[in-house]
């Protein structure tokens, strides 16, 4: 985690979440009348645990719990060599693929490039019948025609802004945060005047 | 937007090309190891396609000048499931190949914008000369009797994969363990590079086998020698036979292979010595009863045909990291 964030602010308190939860998870359960053919790819690492609650909360609307995967995009990402090649997690799920309605779930939408190496991924394991998204959190900055089909909330964020989601399952609570880090060109400044 | 906070260890690779295990660091070498789980993951997929589109449009060439299924098939296999394209190469073992041709025939492989080199060649040094002047990445196959540094890659990334499957622990290292080689540690590239890899990562080596087939002042290395195999196999947690090269028998190293088989055999009789649950490798190919008993080749122990599938996901591991981290050609 970076520490050099300036400032922070908490957009998003644990209550609020669940109750974003609880929501999407009936959006989902509405849409997708037949369950059994519904799987949900939770994009790692924190599209995943989010993924799980989101079945859970499922489950107990209408008593059948999607099956749930990992998807890591890693291997499918179009700026490679700028993340890490060791990750710790890795895609892994036992369901088929093939005529099956599948559900990215991830947790902040942004430029949309991780939702397109992912559906690059999925179609390298068979032929879904239609892919749908549930982000947590969209942040807006769009650089690909994507949108999410179930949505948290929209929190515009800026160039030097960073969203991040905590989770109780990775981080011990639950809380979205803006932080925010010096521009580029005031850092240069800094770094000159110093 | 700023850059992404980073929340995974961060990628430290630079390298262009994989020429030995001697410029590795330790955690160079870790970095390998920790890249290669999602690569046998691609492998074992129930379903689609088994591969991913990191060199997509990329040409790896094998040129090899030395005999070789193994090696050479893997590294196909491994480029195929980058997506990459792939040429083979082969030059007659018999020619003695002059530094002048080698750079010539490189030259003209570079002409046709190959990215990634994979040389064997009998001639210790070859893959460093053609890699300090031509722009592809190279990766050294097997040097003469230099070094094979993918195979101790690959070899290390097995007994780690096991020992985290024994302890349950993720984190497990090779710290502290015991690797016991046995056999042609002389001819051998792969004890070369093994000794190395393995000492960079914490384990220590016995080597075994008979006085003429152990090069001297080999303990520098920082390797134990011991030439009796029962003693050598006390505490082993890693048995790892070495294949006999039977074509250099007749200059007469040792004895008889009768004689060799009784002192040096890894068989049930030498093995009850060794811990119940020691591991046995061997990096192929095998000569069944000679240097390893067949039965214990085929037994639970064994993880060499792991070694086999390993050796794949390793070498798409370490093409990833020379072209997509090492920097372009």
């Amino acid at each position: 985690m970076r520490d050099d964030a300036a400032d922070q602010t908490i957009v998003m308190q644990s209550e609020a979440m669940q109750v974003h939860l609880r929501r999407m998870a009936r959006e989902i359960a509405k849409a997708n009348p037949d369950i059994d053919s519904l799987v949900m790819l939770g994009i790692l690492r924190r599209g995943f645990p989010i993924a799980e609650r989101l079945s859970k909360l499922i489950e107990g609307m209408t008593g059948r719990a999607p099956e749930v995967g990992a998807i890591a995009t890693t291997l499918y990402r179009d700026d490679i060599s700028r993340s890490p090649a060791s990750p710790k997690g890795y895609t892994h799920f036992d369901f088929e693929i093939d005529g099956r309605s599948v559900l990215l779930v991830d947790d902040v939408l942004a430029k949309g490039r991780t939702i397109r190496a992912a559906m690059d991924e999925v179609f390298d394991y068979g032929r879904p019948a239609r892919i749908q998204l549930a982000c947590l959190i969209d942040r807006g900055g769009r650089e690909l025609p994507i949108r999410a089909d179930f949505l948290g909330e929209k929190i515009p964020a800026g160039d030097n802004e960073w969203v991040r989601v905590r989770l109780r399952e990775l981080d011990g609570e639950d809380m979205v945060l803006i932080e925010r880090y010096a521009r580029e060109e005031e850092e240069d400044a800094a770094e000159e005047t110093a | 937007m700023s850059a992404a906070p980073h929340t995974e260890r961060e990628i430290q690779w630079t390298r262009r090309h994989l020429l030995g295990i001697a410029d590795l660091s330790r955690e160079e070498i870790e970095t390998v190891l920790d890249t290669a789980p999602q690569f046998a993951a691609v492998a074992k997929r129930k379903s689609g396609i088994k591969k991913v589109p990191l060199l997509t449009g990329r040409l790896a060439v094998n040129w090899f000048h030395e005999p070789s299924t193994r090696t050479r098939l893997s590294f196909e296999l491994a480029a195929k499931r980058l997506s990459a394209d792939t040429l083979a190469m082969t030059t007659s073992a018999s020619s003695v190949v002059k530094g002048e041709t080698l750079h010539d025939t490189l030259a003209n492989i570079e002409a046709m914008q190959a990215d990634i080199i994979i040389l064997r060649h009998d001639c210790a040094g070859a893959p460093h000369i053609l890699a300090a002047s031509h722009t592809s990445h190279v990766i050294n196959a097997g040097d003469g009797r230099h070094e094979h540094p993918t195979q101790a890659l690959l070899d290390a990334f097995t007994i780690r994969e096991h020992l985290r499957r024994k302890t349950g622990n993720p984190e497990a290292s090779l710290d502290g363990i015991k690797v016991t080689l046995v056999g042609d540690i002389e001819h051998s590239r792969v004890a070369r590079s093994n000794i190395l890899c393995l000492n960079k990562l914490g384990a220590q080596v016995t080597l075994c086998g008979p006085a003429t087939l152990m090069p001297a002042r080999v303990e520098e290395m920082g390797a134990r020698v011991c030439y009796d195999l029962r003693e050598a196999l006390r505490g082993a947690d890693v048995v790892y036979s070495l294949r006999i090269q039977l074509e250099r028998q007749q200059h007469g190293l040792f004895p008889s292979i009768r004689e060799y088989i009784r002192l040096f055999r890894v068989d049930h009789d030498s093995l009850r010595h060794a811990p119940e649950d020691a591991l046995i490798m061997h990096p192929g190919p095998i000569n069944r009863d000679l240097e390893l008993a067949a039965d214990i080749a085929d037994g639970p122990r064994s993880v060499i045909l792991e070694q086999v599938s390993n050796g794949v996901a390793v070498r798409m591991a370490v093409m990833h990291l020379l072209v997509n981290y090492g920097g372009a050609v």
